[in-house]
Formats: structure tokens, C-alpha cells, sequence
């Protein structure tokens, strides 16, 4: 037990899981607005939006997220020598972070357009006949209802964003806990099942809490009909 | 009603308000409409009745574009139906629309149902807007529920909320498809009683119903459809009375033999 202890002494544990929480925002917030945009496209009524919002969901939601991620640091930064930041750990924070937000905003869409789905086509139709156009209708009609009944979905989307989140030490970031956890295992080799149970436990703890309350949120804002 | 400024021009005043000339359209095989041609004079109240299948609905739904045409041409007030953007929006507007089933937007008051219209599409202050929502719902005595939501009000105080809502865009011409099929039948005449107010007050009416009560009580012509077809027109006296085509007697004796 004193042993399972002085691994805290030794390595940051909380750190490293703030890490996965920065991460995990950042992307969370981008996807949330990126998806949105995408399941607007993918419900518009001009073929090339739709067509373009088909095409990318198809293409990121069908690419191993480690192949992404891996892209962003080698391609993107090694390669191409695109930095999004002037320091160097920042750059490559962000880089995960962008491709976290890209490749989750393909399943973010595709929650929203089943939301979208819950949304009888009658109030569409409403929408229209008052005069509304296409964005305005999405904006004030379809889309505050299809949030309300894609609020599950989401929850599932971001509850996967969050453990996906470790996949970002393939785009080396290296301070996030899987990172840690790798470092933790091949230096403390005796307790290598505490620190997996360590690890999984916290990812526990940090994900129950988003179910519940999408569990909660979905069935105090659903649309009475 | 107030009604925008017109230009009385002759030509204004004796083109028809709602027009179509030669309109077809097909659900796949099913020739749904044919060769419709149709005028409704400024202040008309038309009620367009026929079997169920006859095309009625696509007619009143054609007229907003809610269904799209394959030939032929529907003007409103002179202007062609635009195909599609923000042409179409604006003409929509002028087009009041209820629905068989209310289409009350679901997650908005029943006063906030009222005054979107008017405050998005028409670009009207919030106060002046709450003002002309509120007495347009007094009309239609659903004032009280104002601040409820749609699922808490009855069918037939929700069909006359989307008659107040229609009304709060000032429309030149009302579409009614079926407003009274999805009500319980205590219901229906509170809606059919604001529907006559309506037509009494001089508002351009296109009404599909199976009500014949309200034919009667209401209509200035009476149009019967069967298999995509305008069969016969006339007063309700005489379409009650002496209908001429074989389909029209057979369909009234259905509906009117008990």
C-alpha cells in the first residue's frame, strides 16, 4: 500500500488527468460548433452543402482517430511546419486539439441530424409558410428542437471524446495520462495492475457524472408534443 | 383586419387574388393534378371538398409551395410562385397556412407562436408585436393560455392559436388544409365559428374540409375534386342541392345519408 502511494509522490496523476479535461473541452466546444455547421449543410436544401457534409462525415468518422492525430503531429507540424503556437508544447496542444474537434464534429453532425429526425416535419412546414427561409427556420425552430432530442447522443459523443482524448499521445502530448501511465508502467513495472486500475478509475469517475446528467438533461428540456 | 395599402389600381382590384393556370403534378405513376385551372377573386371564400385522394390537400399545399408543381403557373396578387429563396419567403408571408394537425412550434409559448412571424419575417418591435398578438388571440379566445405551451392547450385552442398565428402575418389569402379532421368533434366548431368570423370579415379564404356545415354556411363557391380533377363548381345552394356530375352525387350521398 505504501508502495501503491509513493507513485502519487512521484508522479502527478491529477495533472496528467487535467490534461485529458483541457483537451477534452477545447475539442468538445469545436466539434459542438463544427458539427453544427456540418448537420446544417447536410439538411440544407443545396446539393454541393449537402454533398460536402456527407463527404466529410463519411471520411473522418470512417479514419482510425490515431491516424488523425498522428497526421497533425507528422504531417501538419513535422512536415508542413505549421505550428499554431510559437511554443512548442502549446503548438502541439492544439494540434491535438484541432484534431480531436475534426474528427468528433463527423459524430457531433450526425447526433444533431438525428435530433433533427425527433423534429416532426409539420413544424418545418410551419416554419415556412410564415415566411421563415432556410436559416432563419434552422436557427429558430428546427435546430433548438433537434438539440433537445439529440441531447443523448451528444452525451455519447462527448463521453467518447473524453477517453478518445488519450489517443492525443499520438499526437505527442505527452503530459496527458495515458502518456503518464505508459511512463508510470515501465518505471514501476511491480505495480502495473494498480496503475491500470488507477487510471481506468479515474476515467471513470470523470465519465458517469456526463451520463447522468445527459440522462437528467434529456428528460427535463424534451420537447412536450 | 387591417389589410397593407393597395394601390387601387383597376387592375388590382379585378385581377384574381389566387390564380392557376394549367397546373399538373405527379406523385410518381399517380397524376395527382391535372390541368388545374382556378381563379379566387379578392375576398372569396372557396371551400374545395372530394374524396379523400382527390388531390384537394396538394392543390392548398401547392399554393404555398409546400408542394412543388411539375407544369403550369400559380400566381398570387399578380406575382408568379417563385421556385425557391428568399422570393418565395416574402410570399409566403402574404399566404397564411393551417394545418391539418396545428404545427404549433412546439417549444415556443403560445403568445412567442404568434409574434415570431411578424418580429423575424417582418422586422416589428417586440412591444407592438406582443400588442397585435395578444388581440388576435382575444379574437380566437385563447388570450388566457398565452404564456402556455402548445402540448398544454386542447386540439381545437391549438388550431385556433395557428389561426391567430397565420393572421398575424396580415396575409392577402388564407389556406386551410383540413383544419378540422385531426379535432374531437366537441371541438370542431369552436374552429369552424372562428373560421366564419374570418370569412365574414371579408378575408380570402381557400378551405379544404369535409365539413359541409361550414360549405354551407360560409362559402361564396364550392369546388369539387376527384382524381386530380376540378369536376364541378358552384354556390353551396346549388352544389347541395342539384349537383350535376355523377361523382359529385354519389360523394354527397356517401357523406350525406346519415
Amino acid at each position: 500500500m505504501e508502495n501503491y502511494l509513493s507513485l502519487f509522490e512521484t508522479y502527478d496523476v491529477p495533472a496528467a488527468f487535467w490534461v485529458n479535461i483541457q483537451l477534452s473541452f477545447w475539442a468538445a466546444i469545436f466539434a459542438l460548433v463544427i458539427g453544427t455547421v456540418l448537420a446544417l449543410f447536410r439538411i440544407s436544401p443545396i446539393p454541393s452543402l449537402q454533398w460536402f457534409g456527407a463527404a466529410y462525415v463519411n471520411i473522418f468518422r470512417n479514419t482510425p482517430l490515431t491516424i488523425i492525430l498522428a497526421f497533425g503531429f507528422l504531417g501538419l507540424f513535422s512536415v508542413m511546419q505549421i505550428s499554431l503556437a510559437s511554443d512548442l508544447n502549446a503548438s502541439l496542444f492544439r494540434i491535438a486539439i484541432l484534431g480531436l474537434a475534426l474528427y468528433h464534429a463527423a459524430f457531433v453532425c450526425e447526433a444533431i441530424r438525428s435530433g433533427v429526425n425527433t423534429v416532426p416535419l409539420g413544424q418545418a412546414e410551419a416554419a415556412r409558410a410564415i415566411g421563415l427561409s432556410f436559416l432563419p427556420a434552422a436557427r429558430l425552430i428546427i435546430l433548438p428542437q433537434a438539440f433537445r432530442g439529440a441531447i443523448a447522443p451528444l452525451g455519447n459523443v462527448l463521453i467518447a471524446l473524453i477517453k478518445n482524448s488519450t489517443v492525443a499521445a499520438a499526437g505527442s502530448v505527452a503530459t496527458e495520462s495515458s502518456g503518464l501511465m505508459k511512463t508510470m508502467i515501465e518505471f514501476r513495472s511491480d505495480l502495473v495492475v494498480p496503475i491500470f486500475l488507477t487510471f481506468a478509475l479515474g476515467f471513470v469517475i470523470l465519465v458517469i457524472p456526463i451520463g447522468l446528467l445527459t440522462t437528467w438533461a434529456s428528460r427535463r428540456l424534451a420537447v412536450a408534443r | 383586419m387591417t389589410s397593407e395599402a393597395q394601390p387601387s389600381t383597376p387592375a388590382s382590384s379585378t385581377r384574381p387574388l389566387v390564380s392557376l393556370r394549367k397546373v399538373n403534378k405527379h406523385f410518381g405513376d399517380l397524376h395527382v393534378l391535372r390541368d388545374i385551372d382556378l381563379d379566387v377573386a379578392r375576398g372569396e371564400v372557396v371551400v374545395v371538398i372530394g374524396p379523400s385522394g382527390s388531390g384537394k390537400s396538394t392543390l392548398c399545399r401547392a399554393i404555398n409551395r409546400l408542394e412543388t408543381i411539375d407544369d403550369g403557373e400559380i400566381t398570387i396578387d399578380g406575382k408568379v410562385l417563385p421556385a425557391e429563396g428568399k422570393e418565395l419567403a416574402k410570399l409566403r408571408a402574404d399566404v397564411g397556412m393551417v394545418f391539418q394537425s396545428f404545427n404549433l412550434f412546439a417549444h415556443k409559448s403560445i403568445l412567442e407562436n404568434v409574434t415570431l412571424g411578424p418580429v423575424k419575417v417582418k422586422g416589428m418591435k417586440p412591444g407592438p408585436a406582443k400588442d397585435l398578438a395578444m388581440s388576435l388571440l382575444k379574437r380566437v379566445g385563447v388570450d388566457n393560455q398565452a404564456q402556455k405551451l402548445p402540448a398544454q392547450l386542447s386540439g381545437g385552442q391549438q388550431q385556433r392559436v395557428a389561426i391567430a398565428r397565420a393572421l398575424a402575418m396580415q396575409p392577402k389569402v388564407m389556406l386551410f388544409d383540413e383544419p378540422t379532421s385531426a379535432l374531437d368533434p366537441e371541438m370542431i366548431n369552436e374552429v369552424l365559428d372562428a373560421m366564419v368570423a374570418l370569412a365574414k370579415e371579408g378575408m380570402t379564404m381557400i378551405v379544404v374540409t369535409h365539413e359541409m356545415g361550414f360549405a354551407r354556411r360560409a362559402a361564396d363557391r364550392v369546388i369539387f375534386m376527384a382524381d386530380g380533377q376540378i369536376m364541378e363548381q358552384a354556390t353551396p345552394e346549388e352544389f347541395f342541392t342539384n349537383p350535376r356530375s355523377e361523382r359529385a352525387k354519389d360523394f354527397l350521398g356517401k357523406i350525406l345519408s346519415h
